[in-house]
């Protein structure tokens, strides 16, 4: 177990003292505008903070509603860290009340994955078999309707291997995460696919989970194992050279390595994941700035169709905007609108519990609505949890945007 | 490194206004925040001029002697002009925006008289049509109803008050269950956007109700379809109902903020919130580019042209630090209106005028910051005003948002700066 109090622990409580209690972080929090069983950020963060005494037991429950969505700390004009103070109370609790094993499940993509993909098969008709789902409720406390991923059978190191990539060109690091790799493996085709198209040699180091899930449920120890672990995979591919960046498309993933890691789980100091964090790009803002040097081809084919875009939180998180609007308008004739809605619900897995699935289908259905109204068939969205809660509340359709780009290149 | 043709720091009233106006003058701009602006803490009403010092009538005629007595306010850098036009611009954009049927009502040339939440009469030149029913100048009994579910606004202290500037008010209290302890005005809004609930509530309190009565409301009627909600309750009701601004969070500051966000991107330009200002390169008299602070690595804007719209003190982007002495936070610019040394910052009556109260961003007669070419200074950031004693910060911020967003497409596309004015 690790010691409660840390020096992360003491720079995100410092953050609490520029709170003026101007509210605009409850205007902002999806969750306690739907649910009453959440106070909301001001309340959770940094006034409850100020009760909360290292080594004493927590006084305050409600944070573990918290989605760790992050959107209050982006949104606070004086820079408190809300969302980063409610990650370090929702440890201690967690720490205090002992970890579901529910919790210790979910929240290990590399196992699930593993144990799935080889059996893809049947591993998906048990995620879609009701009765089997409803047991997983009343035993594990998953909830029955969360939307759970396809296994694809394949996984997309398997690909990446055997894929032929060019012998010259600008080298980038790919970190595809583990959505990619036991789910949606087409989506680390495309991305390869497109970085070799705009001139690059992409590399795909052997690579686990970045640790997130664990570090959304509380589980600080487990995380900072894995994520530096994977900082340790990653960081030799860029080392010797300033100009190799590492992308990703998960953008939660990205998230983690660049900023969540180091502010949560205090890993501040580590040099690998310094590094590693300074590199990593989410794909959409790699190619906007590629766009934006005149380095980007732009030989778009036209997709007459209409798609919803909706930035995620974790995307937000990485406060550069929303860069895959910019991207998807070079796209002829694809006519977007862009969702305003703040979160999906999900949050990780969040909304797979069953305590919280209610929440998050109520937090979600301002955006499902939008996209209803939008007429549009498809959705676009950077976080592959996102676009399958997102497929669960609205029946419609989901992919990141790169599956615009990579169409329109006729790849 | 993102290159734009504009870049403007901040997203309140003044920045989300250049940054909109800039776009739809056809420059590719980018509006970098490190959070959200004042609007929604601010009562969401355009307030221009309301005292100079005495309560002004008329913000169309007081402005003009204003101006001149008072050469180192933003209006006097501004002009009359700017401020009409910026506020045609805004109806314009309230009614072509996000929220059906939503308008703003009032003219430059007579400020309304609007209840504050504690029942004080506030001047405002343009407000949400929601709240011009509560004008002092309009004729009948006024019922002022609260809740105990919404706390910090008490009924009968604002109609108390309301009877004192001789208004013929009382307060009534409506039980509205909201099964948590704190509630807010959006949280209360979202409930008025539901018509069912809105029908209840109108059946509720039709029965106690006067005949001649209009009534006043929280500012809660609606988050989404206020224009909707509002004129339901009206119809309802058979009579003139109202908004009265909230304490923060402010309902119709945030509608103030989706109109102008919508007006933004509806134009083409981007808006990164999350982004703070945390670097900043410069090339000589001008600035280069500016780092914002991101996940691992900063992301640099480079752009010809800056607005500076990071607002003042209650921002954060001029500080009085823990020496005494005081900062632009952001890039670093110059100030004026300091206290000279050795005079006091501070008086002892605290609704004073206080020393420090007009320090803001050295200026040149167009908005341009001193020691940075490249740089317009707009809303809070200006010096020479004190807008909470003469009511004149969102004013100040929409006219000077638009006509730094005029001066910068004025220069861009190689007309003489005056030629703009
Ligand atoms: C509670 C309250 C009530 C008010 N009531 C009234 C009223 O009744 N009538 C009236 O006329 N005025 C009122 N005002 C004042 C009015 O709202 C402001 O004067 C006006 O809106 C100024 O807007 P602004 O856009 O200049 O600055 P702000 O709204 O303060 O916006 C500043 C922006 O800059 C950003 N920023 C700051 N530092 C950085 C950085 N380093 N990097 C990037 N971004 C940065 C902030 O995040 C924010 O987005 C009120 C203000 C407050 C706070
Ligand atoms: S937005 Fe920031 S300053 Fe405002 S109440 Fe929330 S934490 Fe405090
Ligand atoms: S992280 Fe998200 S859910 Fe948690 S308090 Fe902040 S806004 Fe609310
Ligand atoms: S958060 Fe990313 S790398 Fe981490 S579990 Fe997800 S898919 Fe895997």
């Amino acid at each position: 177990m690790s010691s409660v109090t840390t020096p992360i622990d003491e720079l995100l409580r410092g953050s609490l003292d520029h709170c003026v209690k101007c509210t605009i972080c409850e205007t902002q929090c999806p969750v306690s505008n739907v649910t009453p069983l959440f106070p909301g950020p001001k309340y959770a963060g940094p006034q409850a903070e100020r009760y909360r005494v290292s080594d004493e037991p927590s006084v305050e429950w409600s944070v573990d509603y918290c989605s760790g969505c992050g959107i209050c700390s982006m949104s606070c004009p004086q820079g408190v860290k809300i969302a980063e103070i409610n990650a370090q109370a929702r440890h201690k609790l967690k720490v205090q009340k002992g970890i579901p094993l529910r919790d210790r499940i979910i929240t290990r993509p590399t196992w699930l994955g593993r144990a799935g993909t080889p059996v893809a098969p049947l591993a998906n008709f048990t995620l879609g078999f009701r009765p089997l789902r409803v047991l997983g409720e009343k035993t594990l406390g998953v909830h029955r309707n969360g939307p759970a991923p396809k296994f694809a059978g394949r996984r997309f190191s398997r690909w990446a291997r055997s894929h032929a990539a060019p012998a010259t060109g600008r080298k980038i690091v790919y970190f595809h995460g583990c959505g990619t790799e036991y789910y949606e493996p087409w989506e680390g085709q495309k991305v390869v696919e497109i970085l070799e198209h705009n001139g690059f040699r992409v590399e795909v180091p052997k690579q686990d989970c970045c640790g997130l899930p664990l570090q959304s449920s509380g589980l600080f120890d487990d995380a900072r194992k894995v994520v530096l672990r994977l900082a340790r995979a990653l960081a030799p591919h860029v080392r010797d050279d300033p100009d190799t960046i590492i992308v990703g498309n998960a953008t939660s993933c990205t998230l983690m390595l660049k900023r969540e890691a180091r502010e949560i789980l205090d890993l501040e100091n580590d040099p690998d994941l310094a590094l590693v964090a300074e590199r990593t790009y989410d794909i959409c803002e790699l190619l906007l700035e590629l766009h934006d040097r005149g380095e980007l081809k732009t030989d778009f084919k036209p997709v007459n169709e209409r798609v919803a875009y909706h930035a995620p939180c974790q995307q937000q998180g990485h406060y550069i905007g929303k860069p895959a609007l910019e991207l998807l308008a070079l796209i002829p004739e694809l006519e977007v609108s862009e969702m305003n809605a703040r979160c999906c619900g999900i949050a990780g897995t969040y909304g797979l519990k069953a305590e919280k699935y209610d929440i998050a289908m109520a937090v979600g259905a301002d955006l499902f609505s939008q996209v209803r109204d939008s007429g549009a068939d498809t959705v676009a969205c950077d976080s592959e949890t996102c676009r399958w809660q997102i497929t669960h509340g609205t029946g419609r359709s989901s992919v990141h945007p790169i599956d615009f780009l990579h169409r329109a290149y006729g790849l | 490194m993102l290159h734009y043709d504009a870049v403007v720091i901040g997203a309140g009233t003044a920045g989300l206004v250049a940054g909109a106006r800039l776009a739809e003058g056809g420059a590719r701009v980018c509006v970098v925040a490190k959070g959200v602006g004042s609007t929604h803490l601010a009562p969401g009403t355009i307030d221009v001029l309301g005292y100079a010092p005495d309560r002004v009538a008329s913000p169309a005629a007081a402005l003009p002697e204003f101006m001149t007595a008072r050469a180192d306010h933003p209006y006097a850098l501004l002009g009359p002009d700017a401020v009409a036009e910026s506020l045609g611009w805004l109806k314009a954009r309230v009614e072509a925006g996000p929220l059906p049927g939503y308008r703003y009502a009032g003219e430059l040339d007579r400020n309304l008289l609007l209840p504050s939440a504690i029942g004080a009469l506030r001047p405002s030149a343009l407000v949400p049509e929601t709240m011009a029913g509560g004008d002092a100048a309009l004729p009948g009994r006024v019922a002022v109803v609260g809740s105990r579910s919404l706390r910090d606004f008490h009924a009968s202290l604002c109609a108390g008050n309301l009877r004192r500037a001789g208004i013929e008010a009382r307060g009534l209290e409506i039980d509205i269950d909201v099964e948590r302890a704190d509630e807010n005005a959006l949280g209360l809004a979202r409930r008025f956007d539901d018509a069912g609930w809105r029908a209840a509530f109108a059946a509720r309190l039709a029965i106690k109700l006067q005949a001649d009565e209009r009534v006043g409301l929280p500012a809660m009627l609606g988050a989404r379809d206020p224009h909707g909600a509002w004129s339901d309750l009206e119809q309802r009701l058979g009579r003139r109902v109202f908004e009265i601004p909230t304490l923060p969070p402010s309902v119709p500051g945030m509608r103030l903020f989706e109109i102008l966000r919508s007006a933004l991107r509806r134009a083409g330009g981007r808006l990164v919130i999350g982004a703070e200002v945390v670097d900043v390169e410069r090339s000589g008299q001008a600035i280069a580019a500016v780092s914002t602070r991101a996940g691992g690595h900063d992301v640099r804007y480079a752009a010809p042209w800056f607005v500076l719209a990071a607002g003042g003190f209650a921002s954060g982007a001029i500080e009085l630090d823990s020496h005494w002495v005081t900062h632009e936070r952001v890039l670093g610019l110059p100030l004026r209106g300091l206290p000279a040394p050795g005079e006091p910052r501070f008086v002892a009556e605290y609704l004073a005028e206080q020393p420090m109260a007009r320090v803001g961003v050295a200026v040149d007669g167009e908005l341009r910051a001193e020691g940075a070419e490249n740089v317009m200074v707009v809303g809070a950031a200006l010096p020479g005003a004190v807008p909470w004693s003469e009511a004149s910060g969102e004013g100040i911020a929409l006219a000077s948002g638009s006509r730094a967003a005029e001066l910068v497409l004025a220069r861009a596309g190689g007309t003489p700066a005056g030629a703009a004015a």
